[in-house]
């Protein structure tokens, strides 16, 4: 009974572990604006998500290049961590110069859309949370 | 906690931003600096970035790798009545370039700017994970 109680809430918490995973990964991209040979780096949530949660992983979007192995990048895939099968390097709109690849409207685009997406997370979860503290509640109670 | 390592990745971003700003202040007070006769005039400082892994996920902050000095030639006016003209009547200036150290400085203070909003934006998602199941 404990086990599907959780379970409910099982998939909102893994979406949020992934939206931070992947505000973090923003706020790299925004604090390496200006570092000569930076790429940007970003993750394909939907296939993040569906990893975490054992769903089947269907193909990935089109829009991003997949990430070669980097010797110095370890990335260690933890509990509902996106592994490096998820993350991906943004394809440039503009090249640069010094190899640079942050695109910062689009970095601070996807800052905005990435905060909101947690917030609603945050929300279905408190949603929820209310949904089963009231089920529990005796008719008596009101 | 992933969000935590915001903090690291923007405050190294925004100290990194400090330290370009810092430069930019010391190569525009010292545009106007002459070389005495036989010495070598004040050399334009510029910083250089580098991308610095934080934690084991990934998370990349900056750091400064080298203040580095500009290696060009200084301005040279001839000025014979000048206290600081060498024997042939020419002064050496910096070899600060003003217009670029103004772009410079403007593009280091909305990066610092827009680091400053990635934190404000992960403490304010951080308090309201706090509250999560009390409302």
């Amino acid at each position: 009974m404990m086990n599907r109680l959780g379970d409910s809430l099982d998939f909102q918490s893994q979406a949020l572990v992934l939206r931070s995973e992947r505000q973090r990964l923003l706020a790299s991209n925004i604090a390496n604006a200006d570092t000569p040979g930076y790429m940007a780096r970003d993750m394909d949530f939907a296939a993040a998500l569906r990893q975490a949660t054992g769903s089947v992983a269907a193909g990935a979007s089109g829009l991003s290049v997949p990430l070669p192995k980097l010797p110095g990048l370890a990335m260690a895939a933890g509990f509902g961590a996106a592994t490096e099968t998820t993350l991906r390097y943004a394809a440039p709109s503009q090249s640069n110069l010094d190899g640079n690849s942050v695109d910062m409207d689009r970095e601070r685009a996807s800052f905005a859309d990435n905060a909101l997406k947690y917030e609603a997370a945050l929300r279905f979860i408190n949603g929820q949370v209310r949904s089963m503290l009231d089920a529990m509640k005796s008719p008596q109670q009101g | 906690m992933s969000m935590f390592d915001i903090f690291n990745v923007s405050g190294s971003a925004v100290s990194a931003q400090s330290q370009r700003l810092n430069a930019v202040a010391s190569n525009l007070a010292n545009a106007d600096s002459v070389a005495e006769p036989g010495r070598l005039a004040y050399r334009a400082r510029q910083v250089v970035f580098q991308t610095e892994l934080m934690g084991a996920m990934g998370a990349a902050g900056v750091r400064v790798a080298q203040v580095g000095e500009d290696t060009s030639p200084g301005r040279r006016v001839h000025d014979p009545k000048h206290p600081g003209a060498d024997a042939e009547g020419y002064v050496t200036y910096s070899n600060v370039n003003t217009v670029e150290e103004m772009v410079n400085m403007i593009s280091a203070s909305r990066s610092y700017q827009n680091n400053l909003e990635v934190m404000n934006a992960a403490k304010s998602l951080l308090m309201k994970t706090l509250q999560m199941g009390q409302s």
